[in-house]
């Protein structure tokens, strides 16, 4: 049934879908809306699931960890400055192999104090040991949370799905809401690799040894790299049963493309139509869609890097001394290309700042005739 | 050209926000106008105590409101005794 | 329905508590039922408060929307509060065939000195709201007529998909809204029958 959702009832409504035991969420503009809605449909009686209120983020996530310890299926969402004060407990979540599923609603980080989207709060957090799915429209917010738990559990590895502030969680588009036995379907009940039970007393995440410690982060580490093969696997069953198909990537016109704009988050769509216009002027254009940052796909990616190829990686984060963190990922991953493409980082929409068709154009523009420095990072600016 | 124009050495590292909220003119966001019918105002100051904008003067001893910073919320007309104040469509076209 | 244009550009000027938002998730809403395009209602946030002046686009499409930038040059600019002409320069980057449809008593005989070249609809949508006793005086809750009479000049949604809209979107007061949209859906539908005559 197609209804008209903002994004962040969409992350709702995918929560509530997904049968999740137990929430714990505290809210920040612009996420409230989605834990609103599970607040009001638990009180309405749809959402069965329990509903903890905690004093911050941190707590929030602190809750999460000891449901899913004691088998629960967890979710919490939050933003920017919350993500931020959750960090340490997004470690210890990851590294306890805890499933949680989190959404995040994309929002810039302070200071100075900002209310409006873009990727470096999320971006901050890579190295938690998080997946990290970036949301193009709601449509795809609501099928992540189902697909996430569907990878989660399998891999016993927490994920974020991240949509824009805004631009998705306050922006109204017709969504598909499945069938609840359609989601049952797909989404058996949660079955941890361990739960903690209360007649065989035990500890979870106490002090081992540096060998053990080392020896447990490389399990966690071939584990991320199984991602891969059971999200193959559980896109296939997804779309047996609704029809709708997703990849780590998503390559828009890309066969013949010369040079490719590479995004994630919801720009993505803009940059569909900035590409078709650009097809129509005789360019050689396409859009690479980084839908999942963590685990990042660098054998997709290496596909599309044919030799001749250029592209023009868009960043809404900056890593200060550095460069935008998508564009030295990027390089990251095809530093082994032989020929080695040409990679040239944008910035823009910091904050919020609005991307158009005509600055993705010019980005495009601007890397198809090899301009900028291979070393430098263009700062892009809407002009109206 | 969106390339971001301007020697960036010269951009604010810092942005003082010296702004008073005087500047900020809530007069914008009214649709109903406050109008003091004086003949039966008995300058009682209910209006100027109870105006949540702070945006009644009285300085000259009888009611007088900042259309500046009025918002049009209707306070004054309701609480005022002797119901001189009458709120008007403020359409402007 | 006229849906052939493949993308019409809407924006929406209102104060916070008008409803500006809904206004544009409604209309979001009607043209999903009547399945012949999609829109995407796209709110601008700011200032979150009641009274101030908040904008909202709605782009439509006969196909899937995929731009999702703020629209500079709308095709129709919506005017919920009509004082909000005295602060804001309201038709910036309206295009040169659009239209400016205000909420307003006014004949649009009178207004066009105001704005002229512009093409210009009138709906009393406050007038209207107030005598289904929808919001006070002071912040009337237009958006309700302001939807149905926007469907109507625009040939956007059928009464129908309006009212099934409005249905599923409003918090209270669900019937005087529906009465709202009807009736300035109606009123809207004869001043344009008049006007092609």
């Amino acid at each position: 049934m197609k209804k008209t959702l903002m994004g962040n009832h969409a992350v709702a409504v995918g929560a509530k879908l997904a049968k999740v035991d137990v929430v714990a969420a505290y809210p920040i503009t612009p996420q409230t809306q989605s834990v609103e809605l599970i607040a009001e449909m638990q009180a309405k009686g749809e959402f069965k699931g329990r509903y903890i209120k905690v004093e911050s983020e941190h707590s929030a996530m602190a809750a999460l960890i000891g449901a899913a310890i004691a088998g629960a299926r967890t979710f919490t969402s939050t933003s920017s400055q919350g993500l931020a004060y959750m960090h340490e407990m997004l470690h210890w979540a990851a590294g306890s192999r805890l499933p949680i599923v989190m959404a995040d609603v994309n929002r810039g980080l302070g200071a100075p104090w900002i209310l409006w989207s873009d990727q470096s709060d999320t971006l901050s957090q890579r190295d938690t040991g998080w997946m990290q799915w970036y949301c193009a429209d709601n449509q795809e917010v609501l099928d992540s949370i189902l697909l996430a738990y569907r990878v989660s559990e399998q891999l016993c590895i927490p994920c974020m799905i991240i949509l824009d502030g805004f631009t998705l969680s306050h922006t109204y588009e017709p969504v598909d809401i499945p069938a609840q036995e359609k989601v049952d379907e797909f989404l058996p009940p949660y079955k941890p690799m361990a739960a903690i039970d209360i007649d065989k007393p035990a500890t979870v995440g106490s002090l081992p040894s540096s060998k053990d410690y080392f020896r447990i982060k490389r399990r966690q580490a071939i584990d991320m790299d199984k991602i891969e093969g059971v999200f193959d696997r559980s896109v296939e069953e997804f779309a047996s049963i609704f029809g709708r198909r997703y990849g780590l990537t998503e390559g828009y016109r890309c066969s013949d493309a010369e040079t490719i704009m590479v995004m994630a988050g919801a720009v993505a769509t803009t940059a569909k139509e900035a590409v078709d216009q650009l097809r129509q002027e005789g360019k050689k254009a396409g859009l690479l869609y980084l839908r999942s940052f963590r685990p990042f796909p660098t054998k997709q990616l290496k596909g599309y890097a044919k030799p001749g190829v250029r592209f023009a990686v868009l960043d809404r984060s900056y890593s200060q001394g550095h460069h935008g963190i998508i564009f030295e990922e990027m390089k990251s991953a095809l530093y082994t290309c032989n020929p080695r493409p040409g990679i040239y980082g944008f910035v823009a929409g910091l904050g919020g700042g609005d991307i158009t068709v005509e600055l993705l154009k010019e980005m495009w523009a601007e890397a198809d005739a090899g301009k900028p420095g291979a070393d430098e990072t263009v700062w892009l600016e809407e002009a109206r | 050209m969106p390339r971001l124009e301007g020697d960036p050495n010269q951009f604010e590292a810092i942005k003082l926000s010296t702004r008073s909220m005087s500047e900020v003119h809530t007069g914008n966001w009214r649709s109903l106008k406050p109008a003091i019918d004086h003949s039966k105002c008995t300058n009682c100051m209910i209006c100027w105590k109870y105006c949540p904008e702070a945006c009644v003067q009285i300085a000259t001893g009888s009611p007088v409101i900042d259309m500046n910073y009025c918002k049009g919320c209707g306070i004054c007309a309701f609480e005022c005794p002797t119901k001189c104040i009458s709120m008007n469509a403020d359409a402007g076209l | 329905m006229r849906m052939e244009t493949k993308m019409l550009d809407i924006r929406f000027h209102g104060r916070g508590g008008q409803g500006t938002v809904l206004a544009a998730k409604m209309l979001s809403d009607a043209i999903l039922r009547g399945g012949k395009g999609e829109c995407m209602a796209i709110p601008e946030f700011g200032v979150e408060r009641r009274g101030a002046p908040v904008r909202a686009y709605a782009r439509i499409s006969s196909t899937k929307v995929r731009v999702r930038s703020k629209i500079y040059d709308p095709d129709i600019v919506v005017l919920l509060d009509p004082a909000l002409a005295t602060s804001e320069n309201i038709t910036e980057g309206l295009k040169p065939t659009g239209t400016l449809l205000i909420n307003t008593d006014h004949k649009r005989e009178e207004l066009a000195k105001r704005w002229p070249g512009v093409r210009i609809l009138c709906i009393p949508a406050r007038a209207i709201a107030l005598a289904h006793g929808l919001g006070p005086a002071a912040s009337p809750v237009v958006n309700t007529a302001i939807l149905g009479a926007m469907c109507a000049a625009f040939e956007l949604a059928s009464l129908q998909d309006v009212t099934g809209a409005v249905r599923d979107s409003v918090p209270w007061q669900v019937e005087e809204n529906i009465a709202a949209a009807v009736d300035a859906y109606e009123m809207m539908r004869k001043e344009m029958g008049h006007a092609k005559t």
